[in-house]
């Protein structure tokens, strides 16, 4: 395209100051070919494509106002009397972590505001990965190749908890300092090894000196340092691998449709951190978080009644709280299952949520690459354990705060703790028998839309009195969205009889398997799409109404 | 004499001495005895206490008994003493609306004077704590540093770190200390009303009590002033992870629908 008279001045004349600077890093840094292989990567376009973004963006937030609150903040133990600006707390002892931070909270120039900001976006830090786990499972993203990316964003939600914790219990106040506790009792919790942990990590007897100093490493180092790691590696598979789409005309499983990463995304992405940054602004501006200084100093022998975690570890509160009491003494040892039975469930709940990919591949069979997701009613058994997951997180969320829902819907503690503890076993299945049944219904609808097109809402009555709603045909690519997904059969136990006649032995994983994988693509788990024939047959015009 | 004496193996006679006797030692200890609030027959008190015992027979004597005494429904009122009477239906809990977990404080519909003379009656039956002066719960020489960690000591058990009220068992539960009477509050800690433990001066000391309603009055009341911003009902987390997930990731989720759907104009052309 260019010009005999553009080519000919370029050439001998000094080339512009950008490319320059660009060979100048080009011969050092060799990023041009790394440039030229990913500034035109695409991209496809979704909303739910960006809850990933809304995590990444709330994490740097969170770094970059967890660096100023380090510049104030104390994390030590020492007994202080407090002198400063908050008249309610004067003259009262408290360790100089709880001080440093009613001194960022009143002293320091914009502490609050920043300190605010630090604790939203985490909170919406751990929303935006639960809700974008959630994307990735219902859609069926986490299957192969992606796989290890699902366990590196699950490793990620784990220690974001953590960080979390840690963070919340440096200010050494009450309602965190009775959190520790807790966290200190299911560590007791442990058989044999429990009381060793805690002498560990408490350098003692609980509270201690140490531990204050001890979880401000791990929060600012450790914890962020490893998922700093994680996030890059989540972000480099994802540019490995390439995003997934949705299925639509034109989009295969080999390509990939939407728009370049420079400009389009690059622009997009950098205009959306500014708008997350500014919601959490707005949403720390203008609703207090963790208020410390009206919950107090850390003092063992004081509680407050309503001291709950962090959303994020309250499920692990309501599975505490909805287990009864439970222990078991033998030769002058207690297991205290009452709490002990909680932390296990807690990993195991976890765990098959990380091992779902894998257990699905092994159920289905299906070992190919997938890069079109599913729309979460074209998978209804999958959808239905995802939402009777959920259901369960959800039930126990409402067990970790029983006694707001209590006061606050004036009902009794006990029945909304024995509402939790039935609900847990109930509520999961009931959520899996309604979810299927509404993907089924929705899988029909699709296939009546294919057959029959749209309900156009034109009543036509016709010469000899019959009334009629005029359907509309669905266009060309609306019926390839609506049938591009694949059916999948049941995998069968193989032929139990060899060429030479010889039965072999099944397996008991094998039947196991097969079982699963008719649960899973069964006749009573999917709606047959319809074929060419059936559309044909009743598109052809006769008796079509 | 002769008449007396002749009667003195009269099967009554044993009953008549009795009497007499019983009469006599009455007597004198009526003239001895130390002085009571019902000695003098025709002041302002004693016409409160008649005209408290007529409230009394309208509103409470259904359940607590024509005397005070107490029934299956309501307990004794005798020895409560008048500052449980001016909490109870001081803050509309008493006359109670209906037998539950616990009665729920609501409407007041007895004028103060009408609550002093019920007061008044109760206190007739028994001795008990006497209704606060103001001095006793006002805001002079109270140390409000003091307050809060008596109260995170005492009282946030229940009602949590600044009052806002919390659940117990069965559908019991500890109210919320925002905008109660500095009064109500000194006379609930002096009688333990319903549910709650009382807290004699024994216990916690008048300065305490002082202490603790100061402190009250800067964290939870009309004029406190939040420097976070909302308080979101001063709950703690629950509340906090309610609202990050609605408000917060809400609105980033909307952010992102609005984002998605102005794509470039390219494609199209």
């Amino acid at each position: 395209m260019s010009t005999a008279a553009n080519d000919a001045p370029r050439s001998r004349g000094k080339a512009p100051a950008g490319e320059r600077v660009a060979d100048w890093a080009d011969g050092r840094l060799g990023i041009y070919s790394l440039a030229k292989a990913n500034m035109r990567k695409i991209f496809p376009d979704h909303w739910s494509f960006m809850l990933g973004e809304v995590c990444l963006y709330s994490f740097i937030i969170i770094i970059l106002t967890g660096v100023y609150l380090t510049l104030f903040f104390h994390p030590s133990m020492n007994e202080v009397t407090y002198h400063g600006s908050y008249v309610p707390m004067q003259g009262q002892l408290m360790s100089e972590a709880y001080k440093s931070t009613l001194d960022i909270s009143f002293d320091v120039r914009g502490g609050l505001l920043i300190r605010q900001i630090h604790h939203w976006a985490a909170i919406i830090f751990l929303a935006g990965m639960f809700v974008h786990m959630m994307r990735v499972f219902f859609t069926g993203a986490f299957r192969k190749p992606r796989e290890i990316n699902w366990l590196f964003g699950f490793l990620l939600f784990v220690l974001g908890m953590f960080t979390g914790f840690t963070g919340y219990s440096l200010p050494d106040d009450l309602l965190s300092g009775t959190g520790v506790r807790f966290t200190q009792g299911a560590i007791l919790s442990m058989p044999i090894v429990g009381t060793y942990i805690s002498m560990f990590l408490f350098g003692g007897e609980f509270p201690g000196t140490d531990f204050v100093a001890r979880f401000y490493s791990i929060h600012i180092l450790l914890l962020p340092g490893i998922m700093l790691g994680l996030v890059v590696g989540h972000l480099i598979l994802v540019f490995y691998h390439k995003h997934t789409q949705f299925a639509g005309p034109g989009k295969t499983n080999k390509n990939v449709v939407g728009m370049p990463l420079l400009p389009v995304y690059m622009a997009k992405a950098g205009g959306f951190f500014f708008l997350v940054f500014g919601v959490i602004a707005i949403v720390a501006g203008i609703a207090s978080v963790n208020p410390i200084w009206a919950i107090g100093p850390y003092r063992p022998d004081q509680v407050s009644t309503g001291a709950q975690p962090d959303w994020y570890m309250g499920f692990a509160e309501g599975l505490v709280r909805a287990m009864p009491g439970w222990e078991i003494n033998f030769w002058g040892h207690t297991l205290v299952l009452g709490v002990f039975v909680p932390l296990v469930i807690f990993g195991i709940f976890l765990a098959v949520l990380a091992l779902y990919p894998f257990i699905e591949s092994w159920v289905t069979g299906d070992k190919r690459e997938h890069h079109i997701l599913d729309r979460p009613r074209n998978a209804p058994t999958r959808t239905a354990f995802g939402v009777a997951w959920v259901t369960a997180y959800m039930i126990m969320l409402i067990g970790g705060g029983n006694d707001i829902v209590a006061t606050h819907f004036h009902l009794s503690i006990n029945a909304v703790t024995w509402f939790v503890r039935i609900g847990f076993f109930v509520g999961p299945v009931i959520a899996f028998v309604v979810t299927k049944r509404i993907c089924l219904g929705l899988q029909r609808r699709d296939k009546d839309k294919v057959l029959h097109g749209r309900e156009s809402g034109i009543i036509k009555r016709l010469p000899h009195g019959e009334f009629i709603e005029v359907h509309e045909p669905l266009s060309q690519e609306q019926l390839h969205t609506l049938t591009a997904h694949e059916q999948y059969k049941p995998a069968e136990i193989g032929p139990t009889v060899d060429e030479n006649g010889v039965e072999r032995k099944v397996k008991g994983t094998e039947k196991l398997r097969a079982k699963l994988s008719e649960a899973y693509y069964g006749e009573e788990s999917q709606i047959p799409k319809p074929t060419v024939e059936e559309y044909k047959e009743i598109t052809s015009g006769h008796g079509h109404h | 004499m002769k008449k007396l004496s002749a009667r003195r193996r009269h099967p009554l006679a044993a009953l008549v001495v009795l009497l007499l006797a019983l009469a006599c030692t009455g007597g004198l200890y009526a003239a001895f005895a130390p002085a009571s609030k019902a000695q003098a027959d025709e002041t302002a008190q004693s016409l409160a206490i008649d005209e408290g015992k007529k409230l009394y027979a309208v509103g409470c004597a259904s359940c607590h008994g024509t005397g005070g005494q107490g029934t299956t429904d309501g307990p004794s009122l005798v020895g409560v003493g008048a500052a449980a009477v001016d909490f109870q239906v001081g803050t509309g809990r008493m006359p109670a609306q209906q037998p539950g977990a616990q009665v729920p404080k609501k409407k007041v519909i007895y004028s103060q004077a009408e609550i002093d003379q019920l007061a008044a009656y109760i206190a007739s039956l028994g001795a008990g704590p006497a209704i606060p002066s103001e001095e006793k719960y006002g805001p002079e020489g109270a140390d409000i540093a003091k307050g809060g960690e008596l109260f995170r000591t005492n009282c946030a058990q229940c009602h949590n770190f600044t009052g806002k009220g919390g659940a117990l068992t069965h559908g019991k539960y500890a109210p919320s200390l925002e905008g109660v009477d500095p009064k109500h509050i000194y006379e609930a800690m002096q009688t333990g009303p319903q549910n709650m433990p009382s807290f004699p001066d024994t216990t916690l000391s008048e300065q305490n009590k002082k202490d603790i309603i100061a402190y009250l009055d800067a964290v939870n009341s009309d004029d406190t002033v939040d420097p976070g911003g909302l308080s979101l009902g001063g709950l703690g987390p629950v509340s906090e992870g309610l609202f990050g997930w609605i408000f917060g990731l809400g609105a980033c989720i909307a952010v992102a629908v609005w984002v998605a759907a102005r794509t470039a104009k390219a494609k199209k052309s």
